[in-house]
């Protein structure tokens, strides 16, 4: 299994709780917003903590409330890409791509920075300040950044939301070589059904 | 140089050794407090904060006094440290630089907590994710995010600390040499008919310090700005 996940999450008077398991390749999380999808995506990513449960990633556990384990998000290993990008201002481009690299290196799935850049295209936006770039040109980075960390899964958050219609095929096509060249896990977050039931080979309904 | 007579070198040396001490030792304390206050929620805070900015709305001279209160070497707090550390303030430079000190703290407090809550932790968050531990997501995201912040801080404290008058006469008096920083000497020539020439140069060079920290403050504001990115708009 690549995600094999059990828990519940307290926000503010609200209990929610998700269950599900999901082979290799592409899982979506689907549902309609305010469902929830992103609190699960921050649980699985350690920056949320649940209130119960188990999250177990390619067979290693992140966290599980029983056996008392709960690694910390540094120690998971997911390349997660945010709604918000969340790329850093005050550093350039290739700072960003770079700034992962300590955990990549020596990381058995890292892939190579020229692999990356090539797969993306973001080769002539290494110099570029993050304020200056396009939403698609962002997108892109924000995914290069999460790739080159030497992530073991992925976690995508509405990674077309931010995107303008011209530039959707664009990160679709990449979304879709991402998952069928990179033998990743990627758990990937939308409300839209047609662009899920293009990418999923799992499709997990939330809320 | 001749445009200033060897006492009044001594002076500015002095005043300059002050503040420079006194920035130094708030700068970490003030940084702990504004990150506290900008990041933590426990009941009491409204105190803390207001605690923290005592010294900003009492008349110095009560804050002088209050210092001399803890301070003084049969106090339980300046006995601990005179017998711990060896360290004594009353009538000492380092009372004037604690003084400066605790009067510069509100102010560095204020404008490093500002740039702390301006700091996305969401970045912070972001920085985790991507393998870094607490310590390098400070280094590497905080602090260069709120470096302008603290920038602002050492400049303020430092014109804070250098005029600093009313707690430094009341906790560690006015003595040529060891305590008399440049207001007090001001004061005291001020008070001796024909030395309004002592008292220009004075209030000169008071000037010049306050406008070069102004200047330098936006160098380097100006400076950060620039390497962070050509798009700032």
């Amino acid at each position: 299994m690549s995600f094999d996940v059990t828990l519940t999450l307290t926000r503010g008077a609200r209990q929610l709780a998700y269950a599900f398991t999901a082979g290799p390749g592409l899982t979506a999380l689907f549902g309609p917003s305010g469902a929830g999808k992103t609190s699960l995506l921050d649980a699985v990513a350690g920056l949320l903590r649940p209130a119960a449960g188990r999250i177990v990633v390619n067979g290693q556990t992140l966290f599980d409330s029983g056996a008392r384990i709960d690694l910390r998000p540094e120690q998971r290993a997911c390349g997660y890409v945010f709604q918000d990008l969340r790329l850093f201002p005050h550093r350039t481009v290739e700072q960003n791509l770079r700034f992962g690299a300590k955990r990549a290196h020596g990381a058995d799935t890292a892939l190579g920075w020229e692999h990356v850049l090539e797969l993306l295209g973001i080769e002539r936006l290494l110099d570029r300040m993050p304020a200056t770039l396009s939403g698609g040109e962002a997108q892109r980075v924000a995914i290069g950044r999460a790739l080159l960390s030497g992530p073991r899964f992925l976690l995508l958050d509405e990674p077309l939301a931010s995107v303008d219609a011209a530039r959707r095929e664009e990160i679709l096509r990449l979304i879709e070589r991402i998952r069928d060249e990179l033998a990743l896990p990627i758990l990937y977050v939308s409300h839209d059904r047609a662009e899920v039931e293009q990418l999923a080979h799992t499709i997990v309904p939330v809320g | 140089m001749a445009l200033l007579s060897a006492s009044e070198w001594e002076i500015l040396v002095l005043s300059l050794k002050v503040s420079a001490v006194a920035i130094g030792a708030s700068l970490p304390v003030a940084f702990a407090f504004a990150w506290v206050l900008a990041r933590w929620r426990f009941p009491g805070k409204v105190l803390l904060d207001a605690l923290v900015h005592l010294p900003l709305v009492l008349p110095p001279v009560v804050t002088g006094w209050l210092l001399l209160l803890a301070f003084a070497t049969d106090a339980p707090l300046g006995r601990f440290l005179n017998n711990t550390l060896g360290l004594t303030f009353l009538f000492r430079w380092t009372g004037a630089a604690l003084a400066a000190a605790v009067m510069a703290l509100p102010l560095m407090v204020r404008a490093m907590r500002l740039s702390i809550e301006n700091v996305d932790p969401r970045l912070e968050q972001a920085a985790r994710t991507l393998g870094a531990g607490r310590w390098r997501t400070f280094t590497a995201i905080t602090l260069p995010l709120c470096a302008n912040g603290i920038f602002a801080a050492l400049v303020l404290g430092f014109a804070r600390s250098i005029g600093e008058f009313g707690a430094t006469i009341t906790f560690a008096s006015n003595i040529p040499g060891e305590t008399q920083t440049l207001p007090l000497a001001i004061y005291s020539a001020l008070q001796v008919p024909g030395a309004e020439g002592q008292v220009t140069r004075l209030a000169v060079l008071s000037v010049l310090l306050s406008l070069g920290a102004l200047v330098l403050s936006e160098w380097l504001v100006r400076r950060s700005g620039q390497d962070k990115g050509r798009h700032v708009v």
